[in-house]
């Protein structure tokens, strides 16, 4: 399995690109009305943490994002390197690999496209979730295989960056041993491996541990910049 | 000599090769070096016609000087010496290598108002240098200050008091100096110097050495350059400005540092405060300190499987990544971080460093992390020393800014469990901490919005909360309360108070109770009417709560004002039955020392009675710890003022307990316990059981107490007991020494003492026999010996006390021999008339004798006693009209006499 995306088409410019993408939001209006707004009544009823308008934001937002990164595609969605560029020239995510999981975690239908009901349902996590929806999504990020666990495997993969400066050997040696000790403290029932159980119960005694396995969450700080921009339209016309 | 010990190693070196070239080697290498000898002298020749100053005038100046040098106040110098004994053919004093510089000679000179200077005196003129270093005698040649032209200018410039006495010999020294001219060497050189031309080259290193010596020792401390003698102001400044790098000193090596030397009135108040505070802390920590190498030994003897698996986490922490480091942070939380080998092991692995760098970095989640287990081991107090000694405040004190609130939470907890001693106190404030941290207590501002979700709102208590806690801690140094409360921080804490989340009132309360001790600190509080809540949290059911609000009450209550406002909002009631719960003896403290302050004011003593709190406070009078005895004991003395009191604690059978508490040796306890009892001496009916229970020989012997306190308390509680016991006279004639122990306590200089010892007196003099015994003692001329004095209530007892002696023998014209009278008469233009009663009857007594009546006459006694007449009170009317009568009398006695 190879989820880096090394030939991801990553320039300067294009932090900027996408800031002025959501800058122009309004511009995109050649949508049908009526059928935006069938749209978003449908996802309105499945993605609570938003009110309407805002979530006919977004649907803007996205179809202006879809256009910008894959024209010719047909308007079928996001593709992972799109969304991973959005991670992290948005979102400040740096690393590939959880990108990627976190596409996968986005891409409910599993069609390596994120639609805009996914889009909008994996932000309402991002932005406004809960404990409890955060909870989930960060399990769901880590687990990835499918079979409902975090193994050890799966640990070791995902810390196996997680030290500096040393021989592959020793390197190795002392990601080992972390995934001893995160197994020791979240492993509950000594099965070896995570269960969602074992997860929660970790992360309800210590908030720390909800990202465990590295950053899967965008910052505060990016979240409250991001709804600041995308929802600009709304805070404007409101006063 | 250099040049010697150079040649010949060269030689050495050289005779170790073949022999063949050795003669031509050798000879090349004597030829180089004598061509160096010869260049090197040469360029100083050369060099030295070119200079202004030459070491032929150098030397003079300082011949000169020395012998103007010496003890005395009229000297211009204390001393002056060159630091090497050794002089070169050429004059100079300094080494080869340095003469190139021009460098001539180095001198030491001790002025006599600065320290010690060393001085280099070259060709381009006179400076200070760095002074000796440390190893060898060597000397910092490093100029240190500005080129004057030559030696007394430079020395004017620098001692205040040269620059006086010079300009006073000025005359004499020039005449000297033109004396001295012709002759190019001063005798004294002459004779030193072929002693030491005789000396081989080591001889006279080491007598160099041992004159290096000798000036080092002279100068005990490092050389500074002084500027005292322009101003003292300019002086200050100069240490202010010394000051800065002395502080980045103490940041780096925090062990050492003390209060920093402030200039100003305030200081010696504040230093003194801090300096208990300092004790109290440091004793307490120190005690924990001594035995930390016992604790280490054993925990190195076998060292537990926490040490390593905590050292293992450290690794993680300090080559981990973000994630990595978060689960160890985590993982490490695990540990029992209550228990000490934990909390030593993460020390003793290098965790605390990284713990208080990884709150430098912008990784909120390390920062948390970290935090939350330095709030853990910063229980312990070593570790508290060694986290300020890492830098560790700073940091914390700039995450209180974060707009994480959890994170702002953390860092001001961890703030209040390291700010338990002096030193970090004060690193709190100096970084800025008081402010931030008063900042944080207006996080409940939003509390009063109701929009507010109830989520958001509980993490902004929780912050306040933090924030009272770290201020808590902060507010037992003096300087952190005014800090507090120039940064705006009582009306913040009077406005969370108002609040009811507990877990906040108790650090809020605790603030408040700890600054209360402030003169201003009370003033603001009354204003900003905290003491209503106080008395509504007082009925809480939290049992800290309770003795926080009652100890703020107890220090509060120095005022009448507080007082009353404590009874109108029902505060005594609440009080009195908190005295019910004897098992938190604390909380007993705080409740008994509030009730105490309290019952200073008439109507909340009326308020005690009527909620049965004296019988309480009676039962509380056996088998309680000091602390609570000595309050109790101030409350039941206080009580007692009232009749219906006194009666009520014979009743209760409070008299022998309080007889019994007369032999403690605590002194505030003493000086209640005498109060109480000299309150209930009043009754004789309690007078009886007090005189059963031996309770006045007790009260006597509290007179040889040290402490003038207790021994002024106690003369005022004898003064009820001779007045109630019947055979007052022969009781106090059978304590032996007794009476002169008390003639004795009129040598004493503290005013309290002196006024009660003369209310005893007073009432010893009731019978006729002590008056004998006493007047031989000598009490009147130590009586006229206190006339002079301006305190009033010494003046009244004073006064009283005269007028009683003068009823024996001839002590009334000894008080006017002793100048008693003169002063007495003066004591008529105090404003208390109390001072006028005793001080009218004394002159009545006084003006029996003709003398006294003339002196009282001469100081303009007449008019005040006439004015004195017209007084409503009755004692006051009939001893002034006495003493005029005595005064009319005389006079017209005189008149027949002189007539007839």
């Amino acid at each position: 399995m190879n989820y880096g995306i090394s030939d991801n088409p990553r320039h300067v410019g294009l932090e900027l690109g996408y800031l002025r993408t959501l800058q122009c939001v309004e511009a995109t209006l050649d949508m049908d009305q009526k059928t935006l707004k069938k749209l978003v009544e449908s996802i309105s009823n499945t993605v609570k943490n938003f009110k309407k308008s805002e979530v006919e934001c977004l649907v803007r937002l996205f179809h202006s994002l879809v256009e910008r990164a894959n024209v010719r595609l047909n308007n079928l969605g996001l593709d992972r390197n799109a969304f991973g560029a959005i991670l992290h020239s948005v979102f400040g995510m740096t690393d590939d690999m959880l990108m990627n999981r976190v596409f996968f975690v986005f891409d409910k239908d599993h069609n390596n496209r994120i639609n805009v009901k996914e889009c909008v349902k994996g932000l309402s996590v991002f932005l406004r979730g809960t404990f409890e929806e955060k909870l989930k999504f960060c399990f769901e990020v880590y687990y990835l295989n499918g079979d409902g666990y975090i193994c050890r495997e799966e640990i070791f993969d995902m810390l196996k960056n997680s030290l500096h400066q040393q021989s592959s050997e020793e390197n190795d040696e002392g990601i080992k041993e972390l995934v001893d000790i995160t197994l020791k403290k979240m492993d509950y029932d000594n099965d070896g491996k995570i269960s969602f159980a074992d997860f929660e119960k970790a992360v309800r005694e210590e908030r720390l541990l909800l990202e465990v396995f590295g950053p899967c969450l965008p910052e505060a700080k990016n979240c409250i910049d991001f709804e600041a921009l995308a929802f600009r339209h709304i805070l404007n016309s409101s006063f | 000599m250099k040049e010697d010990t150079s040649t010949v190693n060269i030689l050495d070196k050289v005779t170790k090769g073949e022999d063949s070239e050795n003669e031509i080697k050798m000879k090349i290498a004597r030829l180089l070096s004598q061509l160096d000898l010869h260049l090197l002298n040469h360029y100083l020749k050369h060099i030295s016609l070119e200079i202004s100053l030459n070491p032929t005038s150098v030397k003079n100046d300082i011949e000169m000087l020395k012998n103007f040098s010496g003890k005395g106040e009229q000297t211009v110098l204390e001393s002056i010496s060159y630091t090497s004994d050794y002089e070169f053919s050429n004059g100079c004093r300094a080494p080869p290598w340095r003469q190139i510089h021009g460098e001539i000679c180095y001198v030491l000179v001790k002025p006599h108002d600065v320290e010690t200077l060393c001085v280099t005196c070259s060709a381009e003129g006179v400076f200070l240098n760095g002074g000796k270093t440390d190893n060898e005698g060597e000397i910092n040649y490093e100029r240190k200050g500005e080129i004057y032209k030559d030696l007394v200018t430079f020395l004017k410039e620098k001692s205040a008091k040269f620059s006086e006495n010079m300009s006073k010999q000025e005359k004499r020294f020039s005449d000297e100096k033109e004396k001295k001219e012709p002759t190019n060497e001063p005798p004294e050189k002459e004779e030193a110097a072929p002693v030491q031309k005789a000396l081989t080259g080591s001889g006279k290193r080491t007598l160099e050495k041992n004159q290096i010596n000798f000036g080092k020792s002279q100068m005990t401390k490092r050389l500074e350059p002084s500027l005292s003698w322009k101003a003292t102001v300019r002086f200050k400044e100069y240490r202010s400005l010394l000051r800065d790098p002395q502080e980045e000193k103490h940041r780096r090596r925090p062990e050492r540092s003390g209060p920093p030397v402030k200039p100003g009135r305030a200081q010696l108040v504040r230093k003194s405060n801090e300096k208990i505070e300092e004790i109290i802390s440091e004793s307490s920590s120190e005690s924990e300190e001594g035995e930390e190498p016992l604790d280490r030994q054993e925990a190195n003897a076998d060292l537990p499987s926490e040490y390593w698996q905590i050292q293992k986490l450290v690794k993680y922490l300090k080559g981990g990544n973000q994630t990595a480091t978060v689960i160890a942070l985590c993982s490490m939380k695990d540990f029992n971080l209550a228990q000490e080998t934990c909390q030593l092991a993460i020390r003793d692995v290098g965790g605390l460093e990284v713990l208080i760098n990884l709150l430098d970095t912008d990784e909120v989640k390390c920062k948390i992390g970290s935090l939350k287990i330095l709030k853990e081991i910063s229980h312990n107090p070593q570790i508290r020393r060694n986290i300020v000694d890492l830098g560790g405040l700073p940091v914390m004190v700039n995450t209180l800014d974060s707009p994480h609130k959890s994170l702002k939470c953390l860092a001001a907890e961890t703030i209040a469990n390291v700010a338990k001693f002096r030193r970090a106190r004060q690193a709190v404030r100096r970084y800025g901490g008081i402010t931030k941290l008063v900042a944080l207590l207006d996080c409940g501002k939003s509390s009063a919005e109701p929009a507010q979700s109830s989520l958001y709102d509980a993490r902004d208590v929780e912050v306040a909360r933090c924030g009272a806690l770290a201020l808590w801690s902060c507010s037992k140094s003096y300087t952190n309360k005014e800090a507090i409360r120039k940064a705006g921080g009582i009306p913040l804490l009077a406005r969370l108070l108002k609040t009811s989340h507990e877990n906040m009132l108790i650090p809020v309360v605790g603030t408040l109770q700890e600054c209360a001790s402030e003169e201003n600190y009370r003033a603001a509080i009354k204003a900003e009417r905290i003491i209503e809540n106080l008395v509504k949290n007082l009925n809480s059911e939290n049992e800290q709560l309770q003795e926080h609000c009652a100890m703020a009450i107890y220090q509060c209550a120095e005022d009448k004002e507080t007082r009353d406002l404590v009874r109108l909002h029902g505060g005594l009631k609440r009080l009195a039955s908190l005295l019910d719960n004897t098992d938190n003896k604390e909380r007993l403290a705080a409740v008994t020392g509030a009730i105490w302050k309290c019952s200073i004011s008439k109507e909340n003593v009326t308020k005690f009675r009527e909620y049965k709190a004296i019988e309480t406070l009676v039962g509380l009078l056996t088998d309680q710890p000091e602390e609570v005895l000595v309050n109790v004991v101030g409350a039941l003395g206080e009580c007692c003022q009232d009749y219906e009191n006194r009666v009520l604690v014979r009743k209760c059978g409070g008299i022998p307990p309080l007889v019994n508490l007369l032999v403690g040796v605590n002194q505030a306890l003493l000086v209640n316990v005498t109060k109480a009892v000299g309150a209930c001496a009043v009754e004789p009916e309690s007078m009886m059981i007090i005189d059963r229970l031996d309770g006045v020989r007790l009260l006597w012997s509290l007179l040889k107490n040290p402490h003038p306190e207790v021994k002024a308390s106690a003369a005022w509680a004898l003064c009820p007991c001779i007045q109630n016991t019947k055979d007052a006279g022969e009781m106090v004639r059978s304590f032996v020494g007794g009476l002169e122990l008390v003639v004795n306590l009129l040598k004493s200089d503290n005013k309290e003492v002196l006024a009660s010892v003369c209310a005893a007196i007073t009432n010893i003099a009731n019978d006729q026999e002590n008056l004998a015994v006493i007047t031989d003692r000598g009490v009147v001329p130590l009586l006229s010996k206190l006339a002079n004095t301006n305190n009033d209530k010494l003046r009244r007892h004073l006064a009283e006390a005269i007028s009683r002696c003068c009823m024996w023998g001839r002590n009334r014209v000894a008080f006017g021999e002793y100048k008693a009278v003169a002063p007495l008469v003066h004591y008529l233009k105090s404003d208390d008339p109390n001072v006028h009663r005793a001080t009218a009857q004394a002159l009545y007594q006084l003006s029996e004798d003709a003398d006294n009546c003339v002196t009282i006459h001469e100081n303009g006694a007449v008019k005040l006693l006439l004015d004195m007449v017209g007084s409503t009170d009755q004692d006051l009317q009939e001893a002034a009209a006495g003493c005029i009568s005595n005064i009319r009398r005389l006079a017209l006695a005189t008149e027949k006499a002189r007539y007839t």
